[in-house]
């Protein structure tokens, strides 16, 4: 997992509570045998004006010039902000490997459904529960000034307006530990490394058998 | 049938008890302690993970979480891989290879895993290799599988191989993952819950009548958070093929893993097999593995025995495997149900099934035939059916009845002893290895509103095919009810015949 400490990026607004993992990526993309690529069909239904299928080339199909992803002031970003509950529905983790396949790095929103939230880590998403009302003031910079960015520090658990001014936030002190370090449970698992080694070392001192016969 | 269940609680509180379990461990214990790399502190645990098989459906999205993060599989001979869902199982399909599979979300599947296993250096059996077939089938028939191993694959159904006194349970695509990169898994212990059974079983009755049997009293939930270790004078005298059947299904019973201890039978089995241990290796392997046993002192947390001499052929009337019961009976009268939650999901299931309270279980019309799937498609299986078959016709009411061997292999020694012929003759048809009507992810499929006598483990709704209806029996069983176009008990057919 890719790990996370700064990140300075350009904020899009998505306007809209209670954003559904379908939305986040529909149902007909969960039959790829990938866990990348899903970055074009993030939104799908939202961003294209067509149905889209799996497997198929989205650069020819026509944008819905409405959604705010397909305007030009909003192209590079990295944060995501976003209205109440973000994420709900099913539980399926092919909307952080979207999000994280588009660019999208952190996600800020007044709250998030529980699943999405705890699915976010796993996949070196960030994301930040702020106040309404700290939320609301975000939407109407990020609509005022054009290329709008935003500065994550999740070491010192704020997000750095342009203007300097802070918002605090704060983390899981585990959850920040992975992030900031890249550990998913397979880094975590690592860690433990030598013991493992030394674990097998004496395994295979006791069932020589039990390696080497499948080559 | 009686049925004796205590609930012990967990490590009894007196002195001696406790001083006496301390030194003494069941086998799950065993395997445990024997693969406990770190215990933490949250009470999860890293173990040690001996084998790990792959197949086409769960592995793509792990190998490709490996690539993504730059990582390498942390022991490659750990590992063996072949594809089984989604193989087409007619000789016209697979002889144009992966080419020909018409499915293309399949075709990709099975490519892919081919493609991976190249990628990464894995052992595979493809899909036309004589050694392909369904995992479950593959690991022991290869020696992959071996007493005393840990043993995890993507499918759920993992839990067959702990009839080699290994400790065996699926997983998800993530711990697939995470076990290629790390040779461990994050788990918790489960409870040890001790299934006995007792005296010997009947002529006719099997080890998949056992397990019904065993379901359909402890229920769907019976085992949850526990790994049962099957005992008993009847466990011990099944033959390995039998063992597997009973362990396939203890995740029927709510547990991640079922088991059943080393004997004479379990070594005799693994002797001689491709990656069993060779010379030394084997008489050391040997030794060790006469430890795999629980021992006599050991404390269950749970014990459930049944009298292996009243069990007879069951079948499954309902959509869950616990909605069985004996041939000679009846489908049961929602309304006599006192329970209210199982009187409406029996009615719910009576409904699905199209079947009428108090109808005989042998006046059940059946339209397809299914003898296959990781739980019966070993030759043990194929030569019990075909017991039955030998000299008969397929009842013409049946639209189709299919023989679907678990591996190649099982497949060429069959046609060695002419069991195809057997079952060609009376009107079956011999398939190509692959898990096929088990779940219908290729083309073999019920029609809606169809029964189907199968040999596979799950009857839940749908799962053989959009508003099938599926009745869950042994091989025998299932070709009886192939000969009269519906259920009868196997024994009453084989007295006919004699
Ligand atoms: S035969 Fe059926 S239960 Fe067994 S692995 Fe295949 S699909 Fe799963």
């Amino acid at each position: 997992m890719k790990k996370f400490t700064q990140l300075n990026g350009i904020v899009a607004p998505l306007d809209r509570a209670n954003v559904d993992t379908d939305m986040i990526i529909p149902k007909q993309f969960l039959k790829s045998i990938k866990r990348s690529g899903f970055g074009p069909n993030l939104f799908d239904e939202l961003r294209y004006l067509d149905e889209g299928q799996p497997d198929q080339d989205c650069s020819g199909r026509p944008l819905n010039p409405e959604f705010v992803l397909n305007k030009s002031r909003y192209q590079g970003a990295s944060i995501l902000l976003a209205r109440q509950n973000f994420g709900c529905g099913s539980s399926r983790e092919h909307a952080p490997w979207a999000l994280e396949d588009y660019g999208f790095r952190c996600v800020i929103a007044p709250g998030f459904a529980d699943i999405f939230y705890n699915n976010c880590f796993k996949n070196g998403i960030l994301p930040i529960s702020l106040l309404d009302d700290d939320v609301d003031q975000l939407f109407n910079e990020v609509a005022s000034l054009e290329g709008y960015q935003l500065a994550i520090d999740l070491d010192r658990e704020v997000i750095v307006k342009p203007d300097g001014e802070e918002i605090a936030f704060s983390i899981d002190a585990f959850r920040r530990h992975c992030l900031i370090n890249g550990l998913d449970d397979i880094g975590l698992t690592l860690e433990d490394e030598s013991l493992i080694r030394s674990y097998e070392q004496k395994h295979i001192k006791k069932n020589p058998w039990l390696f080497g016969a499948i080559k | 049938m009686e049925l004796d269940l205590t609930l012990r609680l967990s490590r009894s509180l007196h002195v001696l008890n406790e001083a006496k379990s301390m030194a003494a461990k069941t086998l799950y214990d065993k395997l445990w302690d024997a693969h406990l790399v770190k215990q933490r502190d949250d009470g999860s645990a890293l173990i040690y993970i001996d084998r790990q098989l792959l197949h086409e459906v769960t592995s793509p999205q792990a190998f490709e979480g490996l690539r993504l993060a730059g990582r390498q599989p942390w022991r490659i001979d750990a590992n063996l891989a072949t594809p089984d869902h989604n193989v087409p199982t007619t000789s016209n399909e697979r002889m144009a290879g992966i080419e020909g599979i018409v499915d293309t979300v399949s075709r990709i599947q099975v490519q892919t895993l081919d493609d991976n296993c190249r990628e990464f250096g894995v052992q595979e059996f493809r899909m036309n290799d004589r050694r392909q077939g369904i995992v479950h089938v593959v690991g022991p028939e290869q020696g992959a599988t071996l007493p005393g191993m840990t043993v995890v694959c993507g499918d759920s159904h993992t839990s067959t191989h702990g009839a080699f006194g290994a400790l065996a349970h699926g997983i998800g695509t993530s711990e697939v993952e995470h076990v290629l990169t790390t040779q461990c898994l994050v788990t918790k212990k489960m409870q040890n819950m001790l299934v006995r059974v007792d005296g010997q079983l009947g002529d006719g009755v099997t080890a998949k009548d056992v397990v019904l049997a065993i379901i359909g009293e402890i229920g769907t939930a019976g085992g949850n958070g526990c790994a049962i270790e099957f005992g008993g004078d009847a466990i011990r005298s099944l033959s390995m093929e039998g063992r597997m059947t009973l362990c396939n299904m203890a995740i029927e019973a709510g547990a991640r893993a079922g088991m059943v201890a080393v004997d004479e039978q379990t070594i005799e089995y693994v002797k001689g097999r491709p990656y069993a241990p060779k010379k030394d290796d084997w008489d050391k392997a040997v030794e060790a593995w006469q430890d795999l046993v629980s021992d006599e002192e050991a404390e269950f947390d749970r014990v459930v025995v049944l009298q292996g001499d009243k069990i007879i052929p069951q079948v499954t009337w309902g959509t869950s495997p616990e909605m069985v019961g004996p041939v000679d009976g009846i489908v049961p009268d929602p309304a006599k149900i006192k329970d209210e939650t199982q009187s409406i999901s029996t009615s719910r299931a009576l409904e699905y099934m199209g079947l009428q309270a108090g109808q005989k279980i042998t006046d059940i019309k059946l339209d397809r035939v299914f003898i296959g799937s990781c739980t019966n498609s070993r030759i043990e299986d194929l030569r019990a059916a075909a017991n039955v078959v030998k000299g008969r016709k397929v009842s013409s009411s049946i639209k189709q009845a299919l023989v679907v061997p678990g591996s190649g292999l099982i497949k060429e020694q069959a046609e060695r002893e002419g069991l195809d012929k057997i079952f060609t003759d009376a009107g079956f048809e011999w398939r190509e290895p692959g898990c096929s009507m088990c779940l219908a992810m290729n083309a073999d499929k019920l029609g809606a509103g169809e029964h189907c006598a199968s040999t596979s483990n799950r009857n839940f709704e749908g799962r053989q095919g959009f508003g099938g209806r599926t009745h869950l029996v042994s091989p025998a069983m299932a070709a009886a009810a192939a000969i009269k176009g519906h259920f009868v008990d196997v024994r009453e057919l084989n007295r006919e015949m004699n």
